[in-house]
């Protein structure tokens, strides 16, 4: 059995498995590989589902998001005018921040501080973002943040624990006030000992509904199989005496898809 | 056919993406002006800017990065506004050859440079830049290694005289007309008249220490913040970001940056464990925001074997978009093994960028050694790997 959208397939199941429960929490991580494809993956989907999109975009610029998302079917330019989507560019907006002193507060803020306690600012930027819309006009459906990715944050100067604080705001306006979903990416930084990453991750697992991990072949590159994906559902809310579900997928990333396969049975092999 | 839009602004993208014909690719760059608001207007004036072409894959403009074995490897060349980290052999003397190689490639192209050390004053820097290699020698030379080499290019016609390429560049015309990538000979000097005839700026962290800092003191140390500022001012002076119509740019700066996160640089992460862990990473970030945001490109060498935390080594290849890493033979037991007698050291790519894509080019050569012999710097796949490093 191969599920060709094996995220939206995943994320369905947590909706339908806690109904009309508050929003979740979805943890993205990606260990000795590059777990990007999952946040562009869960862009399109949530803007294709018509969702109200806050993206903390920290990475890569919109440029880049907006090519890969018209290969996936989207358009965040048209996204962005009408409404739909809030896209907080993190490399254009540090320079800003970094070279000009603003006159009011910038979700970036911490960027000029040398000891900048937490993440207030940008929490606001977020519930801004994804209040709720008065005139009824645009009705879009749940709101969404999606953060690409959490771990950058530790490197510019901001502690585990404020991240945490910050993904703990966000969930209880945007998971519980608002009924929406929250989506990050955090590194699994392996064996590095980076402690302050480490915490987070930890942290977020033990938060989160639905955990997806990419993880790199253990017997390294393969042309053919690019990766390991591991889905864990998780119910926070449930005594630990109900085992956690999980499934394990390989999959190939291809230039407008992914493609995910049982162990060992991918089609080059087969 | 190989086009880029004009320097504008825009939304801040990873670099100019060609516009091919009447299909339409978002511009990354576009001109201020009621066009402006959108990123993807189709509209774009086709300008060739010398020394660039575009990838074969996604249309991202790239440089050469003055190695074309190198370009090969890294999917036809440096992209622009991304970093091309490289991590230092341990005496930094292959490291320092590329670095060269990066700048030495910004003069023959026409580039505007921008060279940043705390170690060599930039003027020292340029003046120990290697020639380029001329037609009846480099055909010569070339025959002997065509057969160990992975470029394609193997039949370029050197006679095309690449003085001609220095003249004022051309408004518009066909980029097939002027090289991608040239080879050097580590044994001459750049001709002094290139490199007075090139336009490069220098920072000597050394004399610049002592002046003031208009930004308030967050966690970056002084030489970075200095540093940054340095850049972002070349970089809004000169129109590299297209920010003003009157100076907007048709050209590259190349950025280098040499020992970056060594102690020179007022940085301790090489020194102790318990350094200052966020200010080289923060370096990065706001680095980066400018790269996306102009036309330029930056090479940085960072001694990372001697940084102490290896989380900061983690954080920093997240930071950069390529990161290759240098490792030498020197002083080590390689040294004598006769397995390596033919190279200098390995050569690893340790990152490569998804740039406007899902996917990317994965090298399936892993084993990749080099070897600086009679004057060219050659790197070629082996198969060392399988015999027990």
């Amino acid at each position: 059995k191969c599920p060709g959208r094996l995220a939206d397939y995943a994320s369905a199941y947590v909706h339908r498995r806690i109904p009309g429960g508050p929003g979740k929490l979805t943890l993205l991580c990606d260990a000795n590989t590059d777990g990007s494809f999952l946040v562009h993956h869960f862009l399109s989907f949530y803007l294709k589902a018509n969702c109200k999109v806050c993206f903390v975009a920290l990475i890569q610029s919109f440029s880049h998001y907006n090519i890969v998302g018209q290969k996936l079917g989207v358009s965040l330019t048209v996204a962005r005018e009408c409404g739909q989507l809030v896209f907080l560019e993190g490399l254009k907006s540090s320079v800003d921040v970094f070279f000009r002193a603003q006159a009011e507060p910038h979700p970036l803020q911490f960027l000029r501080e040398a000891n900048a306690e937490n993440l207030q600012p940008l929490y606001e930027f977020v519930r801004e973002a994804l209040k709720p819309v008065d005139d009824g006009e645009a009705a879009w459906r749940c709101p969404v943040l999606l953060v690409d990715d959490l771990s950058v944050l530790l490197s510019l100067g901001m502690g585990a624990v404020a991240v945490l604080d910050f993904i703990h705001y966000c969930r209880a306006t945007v998971c519980w006030e608002r009924k929406g979903n929250i989506v990050a990416l955090v590194h699994d930084s392996g064996d590095t000992e980076d402690e302050e990453n480490n915490i987070l991750l930890n942290g977020l697992s033990h938060q989160s509904h639905l955990i997806l991990r990419a993880e790199g072949l253990a017997t390294g590159f393969c042309r053919d199989v690019h990766g390991q994906l591991r889905i864990l559902w998780r119910t926070p809310s449930q005594p630990t005496t109900q085992r956690d579900q999980s499934l394990t997928y390989q999959y190939k990333i291809q230039d407008k898809s992914v493609s995910f396969f049982a162990k060992g049975m991918s089609p080059a092999v087969l | 056919m190989a086009a880029v839009a004009t320097c504008g602004t825009g939304a801040g993208s990873t670099g100019s993406v060609v516009a091919a014909g009447s299909k339409n690719h978002v511009t990354s760059f576009q001109r201020r002006g009621p066009r402006a608001s959108g990123s993807d207007s189709s509209y774009s004036r086709l300008v060739s800017i010398a020394g660039t072409r575009p990838s074969v894959r996604n249309g991202q403009l790239l440089v050469s990065t003055g190695l074309p074995a190198l370009d090969q490897l890294l999917g036809g060349g440096l992209a622009v506004g991304t970093v091309l980290l490289i991590e230092e052999d341990k005496y930094n003397i292959y490291s320092s050859l590329l670095f060269k190689y990066f700048l030495a490639e910004g003069i023959i192209n026409g580039h505007t440079l921008l060279v940043a050390s705390a170690k060599e004053d930039p003027a020292d820097i340029l003046q120990e830049l290697p020639a380029p290699l001329l037609d009846d020698n480099f055909k010569k030379d070339f025959d002997e290694e065509a057969c160990n080499h992975k470029t394609a290019e193997s039949n370029i016609k050197m006679k095309i005289a690449w003085r001609y390429q220095l003249l004022p560049k051309m408004e518009a015309g066909p980029v097939s007309s002027s090289r991608f990538g040239h080879y050097y000979d580590a044994s001459k000097k750049m001709p002094q008249e290139l490199i007075e005839a090139s336009k490069w700026h220098g920072f000597f962290f050394p004399e610049k220490s002592s002046s003031t800092l208009n930004i308030e003191p967050c966690s970056l140390t002084h030489g970075y913040i200095k540093l940054l500022q340095f850049i972002q001012n070349i970089i809004y002076e000169e129109g590299f970001d297209g920010s003003n119509p009157q100076k907007k740019q048709k050209n590259i700066l190349r950025i280098g940056i040499q020992n970056l996160g060594s102690p020179l640089w007022g940085d301790d992460i090489c020194c102790t464990e318990n350094g200052n862990s966020h200010s080289l990473t923060k370096f990065l970030y706001v680095l980066r925001g400018l790269l996306r945001t102009s036309l330029s490109a930056c090479m940085i060498t960072m001694p990372t074997h001697l940084i102490q935390n290896k989380a900061i080594i983690s954080r920093v290849t997240n930071l950069s978009d390529t990161v290759v890493g240098l490792e030498s033979f020197i002083g080590s037991e390689r040294e004598t093994n006769p397995l390596y007698k033919d190279y200098h050291g390995l050569i690893h790519i340790r990152q490569i960028p998804r740039l406007n894509n899902l996917i990317y080019d994965v090298s399936d050569v892993k084993d990749l050694a080099f070897k600086l012999k009679r004057k060219l710097f050659t790197i070629e796949k082996t198969d060392l790997g399988y015999s027990g490093i």
